[in-house]
């Protein structure tokens, strides 16, 4: 029987998000919020873990009340329990700040495995995994693609590095980040979707996680966002021309006179 | 805040030694002090008979005189299998520029390998390198690489602190900001000195690279960054640069994980693309694998790797390990041919930092030719095949 909590995050659809060039703020109107997607690899090697030894799979995220929607999705995949931690205080966190709120939510629930996806597809930081593992002391494995076993009070996974792979042994309780290659994720269930429209949403504020108010939200964040701005893509292009023929050569003709060929 | 004991009524009984989880109290001339290490958890403060230990309130200008006692700047130079990566390189670049800009000096921090290769760092621009030759390094694990960096900077204070956003980097970091409660940003593709402040901007893409941000820790210590490979620049190696290795001692490192082993990816080509000067990568215009197998060809007749898109990878031709892209890897080699790959954003923010980019694809719309540097249209099917003959023909 496993305690197995999954933190997932809601975030924006990154393929939309584009910048105004004359205000020089993110456009995210109409742009639609969805589960991020490395979070679903993480729910799904929750619910297989659950389906090989039993147990129990909360769903854990810090955000606005919206991401209410988020937890019901998961809910429909399989999910036991969900928890919202909410409160406008968490407004403008970091990945420290979050970090620790998360901590400060997961501390005082039982856990054998953290499931977190690599990174979420807006910050792209890959950081609030390894830094919750860091504040509830426990051991953390990022980059896992494959848990080749689960045993008592131990499991072994194969990490992804660079160049190939580490296989990795840890005890348990263990945080694990995800990528995409550890499994696909199940459609949910009619069941699941009716299951979703009724769950309770257990939701969480800043007394009831014990969290101190000088470490949540902007005011705990460490780092500050001074501005943002569109990337320049460089276009010095040259489309080369005629025949296939005549461009494969012409190519030969560029690369050698950069001195890019082996000789 | 802050806590402290009054001196006066210390009796240097140790009680509250014993109690200390961060052993952050020791005994100095008969009386305790609280040393550096403190994380203000208030233990202490029921266990002294005496009610010596007090808790006081810091006053607002405080934590600014605290951050001037943070000097230099610090390189993490990873290494794995005893061999420094080159990202430890391209830091020393980058660090090199940034500690002359701010006057201080640039310390290198290496755990595992040998003191060659600690004095090789010097030869890139380190004045100093901090060196644990511990065997626990060799293979890595996080908890004690982050427990001995974490020592290490809160004995030595740097002002700076930036690695590789390496898997290596990335994980272990944000464990080392988290304990010392200051800011991480994940990599970052420019760093600056804002020249009022003396605070370090850091510059990294967002929101699957749409977006740039310029990121601000000012008023905690250090400023930790993870930084993009293969995007800042070397100095010039000199091997008679003067510095200093300053051998460090592993203390207390415990670990709950282990590695059993460590499989490379085999190939023809080189896989690790980060390495890699020349890159031809492949996107769905290759159909199936065995456009694949054509574009290791032409891979192995360049002496370079192979690359993907996701689409590629999705479809199953190729490994994750070949990905480009946002969810993959960022390259930056000295050429990529982007083989029908038509050129989404996200695959662009992988690669676009390329010296040159050759786009071949039979779509002249394709948003690859907007990056691209030499642009041929055309049907991969034919082109390809054509430049490994040609190139084959051009060597005999």
């Amino acid at each position: 029987m496993m305690n197995i909590i999954v933190c997932i995050k809601q975030v924006p659809d990154t393929a939309e998000v584009r910048i105004n060039p004359e205000t020089n703020t993110l456009v995210r109107e109409g742009v639609p919020s969805i589960i991020n997607p490395y979070d679903m690899h993480a729910l799904e090697a929750a619910l297989q873990i659950r389906e090989q030894t039993g147990g129990k799979v909360t769903v854990i995220t810090m955000g606005p009340p919206q991401a209410e929607s988020a937890l019901r999705e998961a809910v429909s995949m399989g999910a036991d329990e969900v928890r919202l931690i909410s409160d406008r205080a968490f407004a403008g966190a970091d990945t420290w700040a979050t970090s620790y709120t998360l901590y400060k939510a997961i501390e005082k629930m039982d856990y054998d495995i953290i499931l977190c996806g690599k990174q979420a597809i807006d910050g792209d930081t890959a950081q609030v995994g390894p830094e919750v593992a860091e504040f509830l002391d426990i051991p953390h494995i990022a980059y896992v693609r494959k848990i080749d076993e689960l045993a008592t009070g131990m499991i072994r996974v194969q990490r992804l590095m660079d160049d190939g792979y580490d296989v990795v042994e840890s005890s348990l309780p263990v945080l694990m980040t995800v990528v995409k290659e550890i499994n696909t994720p199940r459609f949910p269930s009619l069941k699941g979707k009716m299951a979703a429209k009724k769950a309770v949403i257990t939701k969480m504020d800043m007394s009831a996680i014990d969290a101190e108010e000088e470490n949540v939200g902007l005011k705990g964040s460490p780092t500050q966002v001074r501005n943002i701005f569109a990337p320049q893509v460089k276009s010095d292009r040259k489309m080369l021309q005629g025949s296939v023929e005549e461009q494969v050569d012409a190519l030969i003709k560029e690369l050698r006179g950069l001195k890019c060929l082996l000789q | 805040m802050l806590i402290t004991i009054n001196a006066e009524k210390c009796t240097g009984c140790r009680e509250c030694i014993e109690s200390c989880p961060y052993t952050s109290i020791e005994i100095k001339g008969g009386k305790a002090v609280i040393n550096e290490y403190c994380q203000f958890c208030r233990t202490c403060l029921s266990v002294c008979p005496e009610g010596a230990i007090v808790e006081i309130a810091e006053e607002g200008d405080k934590q600014k005189a605290d951050l001037s006692a943070y000097r230099g700047v610090w390189v993490f130079a990873e290494q794995r299998d005893r061999r420094i990566a080159s990202v430890a390189y391209e830091l020393l670049g980058a660090g090199r520029r940034l500690a002359d800009e701010l006057k201080t000096e640039l310390a290198a921090v290496l755990f595992g390998a040998d003191g060659d290769a600690a004095r090789e760092l010097i030869s890139w621009g380190a004045d100093k390198v901090y060196h644990c030759g511990d065997p626990i390094f060799e293979k890595f694990n996080d908890e004690p690489y982050a427990k001995m960096l974490t020592a290490l900077i809160r004995d030595y204070k740097p002002e700076i602190v930036l690695a590789g956003a390496t898997p290596l980097g990335r994980s272990f970091i944000p464990r080392v900001a988290a304990r010392l409660k200051t800011g991480l940003t994940a990599d970052c593709t420019a760093l600056e000195i804002d020249k009022d402040t003396g605070n370090l901007l850091q510059i990294r893409p967002a929101f699957g690279g749409n977006i740039m941000a310029t990121i601000l820790c000012p008023d905690n210590r250090p400023q930790i960054a993870t930084v993009r490979p293969r995007v800042m620049k070397r100095i010039e190696v000199d091997h008679g640069r003067k510095g200093e290795v300053v051998p460090v001692n592993a203390v207390n490192l415990t670990c709950r994980t282990k590695v059993i082993e460590t499989l490379k990816e085999t190939s023809d080509c080189m896989v690790n693309l980060q390495e890699a000067e020349i890159i031809v990568s492949g996107g769905r215009g290759m159909s199936n694998s065995k456009g694949f197998a054509m574009l290791e060809e032409l891979a192995v007749l360049l002496g370079g790797s192979v690359g993907a898109s996701r689409g590629a990878v999705d479809e199953g031709w190729i490994p994750y390990l070949h990905q480009v892209g946002q969810t993959g890897k960022t390259v930056c080699p000295k050429v990529y041919i982007a083989c029908g790959i038509s050129g989404a954003v996200q695959h662009l923010v992988g690669m676009q930092s390329s010296d040159i980019i050759i786009a071949i694809n039979k779509n002249p719309e394709a948003p690859i030719f907007n990056a691209a540097t030499y642009g041929i249209v055309g049907d991969v099917n034919e082109v390809i095949p054509l430049l490994i003959k040609k190139l084959k023909e051009g060597r005999q």
